[in-house]
């Protein structure tokens, strides 16, 4: 390969020569986002147009109907908005009780706080399908079930965010809150005022996955509705399927319209997202 | 103020049970006799919910695992009949093997990312964002709508895998419903999915070894190959480790491609039925609630097991600077 035009540049170890990695990378990323392409480009398509052989790559006639079709399926503007409340709450309530829990668990020396913090870890290693039963009883018997809070109202509590923003407390110096502690600031104003501005990378990190796992969730929502107007997306691609099988353009149509707005909040944001899953891989 | 600040370290190193200065002593007992009550508002709210929506439930999970469930939601105890019948349904042989094979392809993928972020990581790369952020998508994509995806393009009769496929001359089936190719096909499906995220994991360890490595390597006339095995291995074996314990726990949980992709009628759906799928039918379709309950306990135990052996074998391969 043309590995000698560049050795002199810099002492550094290649697998490959440059053309061929980077020949290497362009396949991968076909390979991990040519997918998309073809889901955009048959949801334009009619249901004759991507029966033909060979198929065609750009839509001879531009079927926006489509997309009519999904909203007349399914109340599909409906369960945007139910997955739109659903992440949010569940992001903002872990936002906040994680990051409490975690404070003290850094920061406040009391009796048993070992023991509490390792019964908090032991929940970590629990698989969801363990849980759901009973969960689905509790939701039941607080006549939650085929509502919107049903979708988020255990998901707003989390081991995983509390040991992750515990993570992050401890790697703060502690300098600042002790200087604000002797000049007599409570804990909840140290934590408010002065840790919660310095934790916002291990916030973002945080939030940034619980937004994404809320949003993209199956099992749960699936268990707890059955009505189409209180199911997130996820269930109600789930439901779509169902009806259309065979009709790719519709179905396309419908899974562009559910990913669409965590894809334009990851590339907007994707330098934390990015970020946040390698710090959340280091401490994890 | 100025006479607190060189106090306050050695007063934290200590925690907060350094004889403290005879000028202060009120205010210092006030503040610790304060904790306990500080952590209870602190940490109340989410112990609270985790003990209502994870820790009972748990428990109530391993109670129900030995009871019967009628066709009307009441229960009775009945022992360990539940783990009995497990053991000999062929259902549940076949769906604990079946995962076991997405845990095993599912591995896969880790060689594959870890070549992409080597490839991404060398030095003067262009345009390292914009294939991070082309190759994160599936990771961001919801399993559901990436089932979808999948299923139009295995599709058999106007799928672009087997249009791509005649090109060249090869005949392609019908992907996912038939029960030879289902199995790889969705496992496929999850590695697609996985590969950004173990990616970025990987290019942060990558990131982290020192080039000193690599020079002192090559003064000694090692060449790529050999210092990819002899530094780049293991210097990025936590990370390796990390990604493989995920993949694993990950792939042995498998639910939603499944259930999107292979439907209730597809003739491949006992060759591609996971534990978890079977635990969703049994729990919440036949309403076999305890019978469910045992399976979900047997599944974590397998989890528990197999993590601990992973643990286990990292001594031999897992170097920690």
């Amino acid at each position: 390969m043309s590995e000698h035009q560049t050795a002199g540049r810099r002492m550094r170890p290649r697998r490959l020569g440059p053309v061929g990695t980077q020949a290497f990378l362009v396949a991968g990323a076909v390979v991990l986002a040519g997918p998309f392409v073809w889901e955009i480009l048959t949801s334009f398509k009619s249901l004759t147009e991507i029966a033909q052989i060979p198929p065609t790559v750009l839509p001879a006639e531009w079927h926006f109907g489509n997309y009519a079709d999904v909203f007349q399926a399914l109340p599909f503007g409906t369960m945007f908005g139910n997955s739109i409340i659903n992440a949010l709450a569940r992001t903002t309530a872990q936002l906040l009780l994680c990051s409490m829990a975690a404070y003290a668990f850094a920061r406040i020396d009391f009796p048993g706080r070992k023991l509490l913090f390792a019964l908090f870890l032991s929940v970590l290693l629990v698989p969801a399908q363990l849980l759901v039963i009973p969960q689905y009883q509790i939701i039941q018997g607080m006549h939650l079930l085929n509502t919107v809070p049903a979708l988020f109202v255990p998901g707003m509590f989390s081991a995983f965010g509390t040991f992750l923003m515990r993570q992050f407390f401890l790697s703060l110096p502690a300098e600042l809150e002790e200087a604000a502690r002797l000049d007599g600031a409570n804990p909840w104003r140290i934590y408010w005022s002065i840790m919660l501005p310095l934790a916002r990378p291990g916030l973002m990190a945080l939030g940034i996955l619980t937004l994404l796992w809320s949003w993209n969730d199956l099992l749960w929502p699936l268990i707890v509705t059955t009505d189409t107007r209180k199911m997130p997306l996820s269930v109600g691609l789930a439901s779509l399927q169902g009806q259309y099988t065979t009709n790719y353009p519709v179905l396309m149509a419908g899974s562009l319209i559910a990913t669409l707005p965590v894809i334009v909040a990851f590339i907007i944001t994707q330098k934390h997202v990015v970020e946040g899953i390698a710090f959340s891989g280091s401490k994890g | 103020m100025a006479d607190t600040v060189p106090r306050t370290s050695p007063v934290r190193r200590a925690g907060h049970r350094v004889p403290s200065a005879p000028a202060r002593p009120a205010r210092r007992r006030r503040t610790s006799a304060q904790n306990p009550l500080w952590a209870l508002v602190f940490i109340g709210p989410t112990a609270l919910g985790l003990a209502v929506f994870y820790i009972w439930p748990a428990l109530q999970t391993l109670y129900y695992s030995f009871t019967t469930w009628g066709a009307f939601g009441g229960h009775t105890w009945s022992g360990l009949d539940n783990y009995t019948e497990l053991a000999h349904d062929p259902e549940v042989a076949t769906a604990f093997v079946n995962t076991f094979w997405y845990a095993v392809l599912g591995l896969l993928g880790i060689p594959i990312a870890l070549t992409l972020a080597a490839a991404l990581n060398g030095p003067g790369r262009r345009g390292v964002s914009t294939y991070r952020t082309l190759m994160f998508l599936p990771v961001v994509t919801m399993p559901a709508a990436v089932a979808i995806i999948w299923r139009w393009l295995y599709n058999g009769d106007y799928g672009l895998i087997n249009y791509l496929l005649s090109i060249v001359g090869i005949q392609g089936t019908h992907w996912i419903s038939n029960p030879r190719t289902a199995l790889a096909c969705v496992a496929a499906v999850g590695i697609w999915s996985t590969i950004g995220y173990n990616m970025v994991i990987l290019m942060a360890g990558l990131k982290a070894i020192s080039p000193h490595y690599y020079e002192a390597a090559a003064m000694d006339g090692a060449g790529p190959v050999r210092q990819f095995f002899s530094i780049t291995i293991p210097l990025l074996s936590p990370s390796l480790f990390f990604v493989t314990v995920l993949s694993v726990i990950g792939s042995l949980q498998t639910f939603d491609l499944v259930y999107v992709m292979i439907g209730r009628t597809n003739p491949a759906l006992p060759q591609t039925r996971t534990v978890v799928y079977l635990f969703y039918q049994k729990a919440f379709i036949e309403n076999d609630r305890g019978y469910a309950a045992a399976l979900a306990f047997v599944l974590l135990l397998v989890i528990i097991a197999v993590t601990g052996l992973q643990f286990r074998l990292q001594r031999r391969w897992v170097h920690y600077e």
